[in-house]
């Protein structure tokens, strides 16, 4: 894509490396806006549709601040209770509607491919918000820009990914993002949660180096970005068996005693307890930063969708 | 004097060089059950130089439409389908895979959208052709069973 105006933002696999990296430098400049500190009026007039069939905080939050930010105005609603799809609308109708409400769609669906249906059904671009266990292109792309801001650079980076590797749609995305660079992996997962082979085989594709272990001290002390996620209960059927699996993928204090001095540990949020919470006062947490970068990443692609940045 | 095993037909479908084993799904796909107005012959098994074993599905007074000889190719790429008018072969076509398949398959996961009640056909693109590969343009996810996912 050489222009992004009018166009969805669905997958992460709709996006090359060059797509990636103008996104990323557009957020940068985006910064003073989306702190408040400078104001901006380039999509006054403009209307995004938020259409949260499931709940989230993070994610329609931020999408809300961004638009706001930009001087453009936000409907929708943040749960379906109460509009028409309760009363069994189909997806594309309620799609549709809104198309001629507004300039840009961002949609959260329980269902995967939900995003691409919609981008079927609007005139207008479709931005994915999340849909099922599929795809969350925004929260890689603000992934990436966290890496990129933090060490300057993606290309060269050693990353691990730990935790639930097998059903976290966030590591899925991140590991395709992460291999159009020439990144150095490491997965770190129980052998029941490890990586699917589809992604381990995209890495390996690309010829790019890839350690996969059970164990985080097998790479914690060689790794700049370690990447955490949570590991749910419900995918042990013994609860004994979680419980001995969690613990092993704690952060806390002696954990982090001989890592590199730049480490940044991110997360998606929430987490329950796989960091510590003494981690929090660290130079290495960046799950919050993380989290801010959230806004003016998706300020950068409403203002290179809609057309404030040309 | 020998005697012909299959006889020749005088209008209808001859589908040659399914792979042996694959007549009854494409029986299946045809949606031929029990219940059949006109004659259908079914040989498996036979000899064939080109493939070693082969099977050969012939259905009389009928006419295969775009829809059905798609299907045909995801389960046996290898066939012919040779369309007979008054015993002889009027039009002779090799199936050919397409780069998408619109309609004609299930996607097998339960969440995918195309699962839902939507109004949309599911797409599937083919990402690899030997061995045949298929992903769900919805949700992405690779098709595990293709004779299972047809419709």
């Amino acid at each position: 894509m050489s222009s992004f105006e009018g166009l969805d933002v669905i997958s992460i696999s709709d996006f090359s490396k060059e797509d990636v990296m103008r996104v990323l430098k557009t957020a940068k400049g985006m910064v003073p806006m989306a702190t408040g500190r400078k104001p901006d009026r380039s999509l006054e007039g403009k209307i995004m549709s938020a259409l949260f069939f499931e709940p989230s905080t993070r994610t329609r939050l931020s999408f809300e601040s961004a638009m706001k930010r930009l001087g453009g105005g936000v409907l929708g609603f943040a749960q379906p209770e109460g509009t028409s799809i309760m009363k069994g609308e189909t997806l594309a109708d309620t799609v549709r509607m809104v198309d001629a409400y507004s300039d840009v769609v961002v949609i959260r669906h329980p269902h995967e491919g939900a995003a691409r249906l919609a981008a079927d059904f609007a005139s207008k671009p479709v931005i994915n918000a999340g849909d099922g266990a599929g795809q969350h292109p925004t929260q890689t792309l603000l992934d990436l820009y966290t890496i990129w801001e933090g060490l300057g650079k993606l290309d060269g980076v050693n990353i691990a990914l730990v935790g639930d590797l097998k059903y976290g749609r966030t590591v899925h995305s991140l590991t395709t993002a992460l291999s159009m660079f020439r990144t150095n992996l490491s997965f770190v997962a129980p052998p029941s949660l490890q990586m699917p082979r589809e992604l381990i085989d995209q890495v390996k594709e690309k010829g790019l180096p890839l350690k996969m272990t059970h164990d985080i001290r097998d790479v914690i002390n060689d790794v700049d970005v370690l990447y955490v996620t949570r590991i749910q209960k419900e995918r042990f059927p013994d609860p004994q068996e979680y419980a001995k699996v969690a613990g092993t993928y704690r952060i806390d204090i002696p954990l982090l005693r001989d890592v590199k001095k730049n480490l940044m540990i991110m997360h998606p949020l929430p987490r329950v307890d796989e960091i510590a919470a003494e981690v929090d006062e660290t130079p290495y947490a960046r799950y919050f930063q993380q989290a801010l970068n959230g806004v003016s990443v998706r300020m950068a692609l409403l203002s290179l969708i809609l057309g404030g940045t040309k | 004097m020998r005697e012909l095993r299959v006889q020749p037909i005088k209008n209808g479908t001859v589908i040659d060089h399914i792979p042996s084993g694959m007549a009854l799904k494409v029986l299946k796909i045809l949606g031929i059950s029990g219940n059949v107005a006109s004659t259908v012959t079914v040989a498996m098994h036979v000899a064939s130089a080109k493939m070693k074993w082969k099977d050969i599905v012939k259905v009389e007074d009928r006419e295969l439409n775009p829809r059905e000889v798609d299907k045909i190719c995801l389960i046996a790429p290898s066939a012919t389908v040779n369309v007979i008018r008054n015993y002889n072969v009027a039009e002779k076509r090799r199936v050919s895979l397409p780069e998408r398949a619109v309609g004609i398959l299930k996607c097998g996961n339960p969440n995918c959208i195309t699962n839902q009640k939507e109004p949309v056909e599911t797409v599937f693109l083919v990402s690899s052709k030997t061995p045949l590969l298929l992903r769900c343009r919805y949700c992405d996810r690779m098709l595990e069973d293709v004779a299972a996912a047809i419709v």
